[in-house]
């Protein structure tokens, strides 16, 4: 066992880990936090996706002790009073989910994506959540999120060249 | 205004963006507090006889509380193939194989642990001595293939008509007459959340087990009959489902397995498959072989189509073994075909059972006649577009009665084909094709077009009206509850049924509350699959409003010492009003204070409904490498009057992506000894962002008369439709350097193989 200090969703945590304890369960069994999902074994579909000081990360592939001393931030995360986060709102606002078992990893790599790129084109967007599957929305509702909550978090911005939306 | 066929926004997505959905895994429940965890050992070979299990070594393991095999589980009857009147009785199954393995992931032992990390490891542990048989594969078996199942005598599972019941003078006087053999291929539904359990029983004897379904009720039948229980002793609770397609309906020998861990231990248990389970023992998808042959004039009428089914059923007969029937049924599709035959042979194969899989036995018709019909028309050198308006059923209103006994209630297909071209605009597309093979352009444009019609809602048979059931309360607080039969996994049945009681109560959708998936609260439903649930659970939301407004006129009526007559209901405020004094009213709330008003309703539909539309896909073949890229989907879905354009979109989209997946992405593979090659996402090509175009969606809407609002069922018109645009447009770019077809998946290796032979055989017939 290890002892590991972290902050999730802003809040200071320490605990006891097996080292081969992955990220995502440390997140969902002993924080419960269940919003991240798993739906592989591979680092395929990013159903784990959240943010490790700030930038996403597929939480099935992180041990929890290398999170230690980092900053984690799930879905549960981005909506502290229960208010939807931007990127959260253009999803409904969209309809960007169904089952709603990818949204929480989608969401979350939006967010980094965004932070990266603010003014994504489609294509853009299209290869940044290329590591997160949906099964139900056909990607056409997520991407029309995506672009969507650019324009809201940055109403001003601009596209780069090759505008496509 | 009514809030019908405007874009509610859906009340479900708050919840699912910020604490996530509870789905199977997530349930945190007192009844599951200490739950054991489950571990399946499954088979790593194709076909198998098993000598011996010996679980000895794993029982000292870590964290392990118990193992059992197929020996421990005797006592339960053995499982009966699915529809066993029509498939053959003897090819059935044990929830743990006994003396032989039929498919690689096969169950055959189970591992109990305290924690879900102990598991992986220990189940390595159990020993299992096998004989390894040769295994069975493909569609046309030979003759002294071993049997799966020597009391059976056959690797055939079933039959629908044979080679002697083909009508050999089919074809004559036709001027044309073309014949292919093409696959249908096997794919992966493979939902985002895989399959799990969690099962408690209390102490009276009773199961309660959460399982991710599409329908409780269903669910509660299956696992009863598979543990040999009476059916009130089963409750199934229907946690959030992360996605189904088909593959979620009923129980797996899985789910019982872990119900029965839990009752043999006398504590709760769980279980959550891998993704590498999932890929290998969730039931596949499609899986058929076509032979198709059609025939015609050279000016493009069609004369005559047959159409010969072998479905590979995989190792046990599901419900893939009776697909072929459905395809059948849907043989000439929207096509009025004046001779027209099909016949199907389901076989058994070493493979993981083949199960529904969005569409489900429709797709699969849809396919065949659209290659058959481009063929055709490559054959004769007409526009695919003509030969289709040429040979589509002239619209009508009156339901038509095709050969094969389908009843279409309502159609106009030549508009649908026409709106999709115009949408799309086709003429500019066959223009910049023109100009791209006269150029010799490296990327040829390829333009594929697929006209459908499907069947939606079907009850149990031809001849049994479908029925779904609905009760609607209204809450002292203003509040209203639903209870459905039909069963949501991201279709948005919380907000639709909502604005449907909404629109008759005048209680705002935000008020109104869905509740599903529990045999306690509601014991009858069948679920949603097949594109049912509006048409009839939400026809039964209707329903049952409007039948509680009349329960409450009544009562309105009595306190307000008014004539019912008198009474009109006013929305707004929802509350019944004498008419010219509306001072003089009674809020549904006030009722329901001074006496519980709630009604239950079963609403029963004449028969199926039939959807239809028509696809066109633009892709463009890279010529060098073979690469291909989609670059446009452009649909006309008709599914009657849409209750919410955001949520009929949506299954539009999810069904598209899927359907032009298997056209040129996906398949399950299996390699010469029966191994799965696809048993991974890293393996299974799972359709990425990337492959994929927005979608361009052109609306119709050709209302049925089979229920009140007007609505067809919307959830698999995508796979239908688009797989063969895409498969058909791909083959189309490539159509003008001598290619005829490519089997899907349409990946570059294939692409660029048949331009090669296609190459070869020009170049054999220059010299
Ligand atoms: S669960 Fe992490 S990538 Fe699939
Ligand atoms: S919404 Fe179901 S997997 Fe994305």
């Amino acid at each position: 066992m290890t002892r590991i200090e972290l902050t999730v969703n802003g809040e200071q945590r320490s605990a006891e880990v097996e080292p081969r304890l992955l990220l995502v369960h440390y997140l969902r069994e002993t924080c419960g936090l269940r919003a991240a999902n798993v739906g592989c074994d591979t680092t395929s579909c990013g159903a784990c996706t959240v943010l490790l000081n700030d930038v996403s990360v597929k939480s099935c592939t992180v041990l929890a002790v290398q999170a230690a001393g980092m900053s984690v931030t799930t879905a549960e995360g981005l909506a502290p009073d229960g208010e939807l986060h931007p990127v959260a709102a253009a999803f409904r606002q969209n309809h960007g989910l169904q089952c709603g078992f990818c949204t929480p990893g989608m969401v979350m790599a939006a967010v980094s994506l965004l932070a990266e790129n603010p003014h994504p084109t489609e294509e853009e967007v299209r290869e940044g959540l290329e590591g997160n599957f949906c099964r139900c929305t056909g990607y056409h509702n997520i991407v029309a999120s995506v672009l969507d909550a650019a324009d809201v978090l940055d109403p001003g911005g601009t596209r780069a060249a090759g505008v496509s939306a | 205004m009514s809030i019908l066929g405007t874009r509610v926004l859906r009340t479900e997505d708050p919840r699912f963006l910020t604490t996530g959905g509870v789905y199977t895994e997530d349930v945190v429940d007192d009844r599951l507090a200490g739950a054991c965890h489950v571990f399946f050992v499954r088979s790593p070979l194709a076909h198998a006889r098993i000598n011996g299990i010996d679980v000895s070594a794993t029982l000292s393991a870590p964290g392990v509380i118990a193992a059992y095999s197929g020996a421990d589980l005797a006592d339960l009857p053995a499982i009966p193939p699915m529809m066993s009147g029509l498939i053959n009785a003897e090819m059935t199954r044990r929830l743990l194989a006994i003396d032989k393995v039929r498919y690689v992931g096969e169950p055959v032992a189970v591992v109990v642990t305290e924690h879900p990390y102990q598991g992986e490891d220990a189940i390595e542990l159990v020993a299992i001595d096998y004989d390894p048989m040769p295994p069975v594969l493909g569609f046309e078996l030979p003759a002294d293939a071993p049997l799966l199942f020597e009391a059976a005598g056959t690797n055939v599972a079933g039959e629908l008509g044979n080679e002697s019941s083909l009508q050999p003078d089919l074809f004559d006087g036709c001027e044309v007459v073309v014949s292919r053999t093409i696959v249908n291929q096997r794919v992966a539904p493979a939902p985002m959340e895989t399959r799990a359990a969690a099962a408690a029983w209390s102490t009276d004897g009773r199961l309660t087990a959460w399982i991710p379904n599409q329908g409780a009720q269903g669910t509660r039948a299956e696992l009863a009959e598979l543990l040999g229980l009476d059916q009130s002793q089963v409750r199934v609770i229907t946690p959030d489902v992360g996605g189904a397609f088909g593959a979620k309906f009923g129980a797996d020998p899985e789910h019982a397995v872990v119900a029965w861990v839990a009752r043999r231990l006398g504590r709760p248990a769980r279980w959550t498959e891998t993704r590498y389970e999932n890929l290998i023992s969730m039931t596949h998808g499609r899986g058929q072989q076509h032979t198709i042959t059609i025939g015609g004039s050279r000016d493009g009428d069609v004369r005559a189509y047959r159409l010969q089914i072998i479905q590979d059923a995989g190792s046990y007969p599901r419900i893939g073994a009776i697909l072929p029937y459905l395809t059948i049924m849907m043989t000439t599709g929207p096509y009025d075909i004046p001779r027209a035959e099909a016949i199907a042979k389901s076989v058994v194969t070493t493979t993981t059972p083949v199960g529904a899989y969005r569409g489900a036995g429709r797709p699969e018709a849809t396919a065949a006649i659209e290659r058959a019909m481009d063929l055709f028309a490559a054959e004769i050198g007409v526009d695919p577009a003509q030969v289709r308006r040429k040979n589509l059923l002239p619209a009508f209103a009156q339901p038509h009665r095709t050969a094969f006994g389908a009843l279409y209630d309502t159609g106009d297909y030549v508009a649908g084909l026409d709106k999709a071209l115009e949408a799309a605009g086709y003429a500019q597309l066959r223009k910049e094709q023109a100009d791209r093979r006269a150029s010799r352009d490296v990327r040829q444009l390829g333009i594929g077009l697929s006209s459908y019609v499907e069947i939606t809602g079907m009850g149990d048979g031809p001849e049994s009206p479908p029925t779904e059931n609905a009760s609607v309360e209204v809450h002292p607080d203003g509040t209203a509850t639903i209870l459905t039969g039909t069963s949501p996994h991201g279709q948005g049945h919380a907000t639709a049924w909502a604005m449907l009681a909404s629109d008759e109560l005048g209680i705002p959708v935000e008020k109104i509350t869905l509740k599903w998936g529990d045999t306690d609260l509601i014991p009858e439903g069948g679920g949603t699959g097949g594109s049912r649930s509006l048409q009839q659970g939400g026809a039964a939301v209707q329903q049952a409003s409007r039948e509680l407004l009349e329960v409450a006129r009544e009562r309105a009526a009595a306190s307000l010492e008014a004539n019912q007559a008198d009474l009109v209901f006013d929305r707004t405020r929802s509350a019944f009003a004498v008419a010219g004094d509306p001072e003089a009213s009674v809020p549904l709330s006030d009722l329901a204070a001074a006496e519980r008003l709630v009604v239950r309703t079963v609403f029963s539909a004449p028969g199926a409904t039939f959807p239809f539309g028509t696809h066109v896909a633009v892709v463009e073949v890279d010529t060098e490498t073979g690469k291909p890229t989609l670059l446009r989907m452009i649909t006309v879905d008709d599914a009657g009057v849409v209750l919410n354009p955001l949520l009929a979109e949506g299954q539009r989209h999810g069904g598209i992506a899927q359907g032009a997946a298997q056209a040129f992405v996906e398949e399950v593979v299996y390699d010469a000894d029966g191994n799965p090659l696809t048993a991974s996402f890293a393996d299974y090509p799972f359709l990425s962002a990337t492959e994929v175009p927005s979608f361009e969606l052109a609306e119709m809407q050709t209302p049925t008369t089979y229920n009140p609002l007007g609505v067809k069922g919307i959830g698999e018109a995508g796979t239908i439709g688009a797989t063969p645009a895409v498969q058909n447009a791909v083959i189309d770019a490539v159509a003008h350097l001598g290619v005829r077809h490519i089997d899907m998946p349409a990946t570059s290796r294939r692409v660029w193989q048949a331009l090669r032979e296609a190459a070869a055989l020009s170049g054999s017939e220059d010299t």
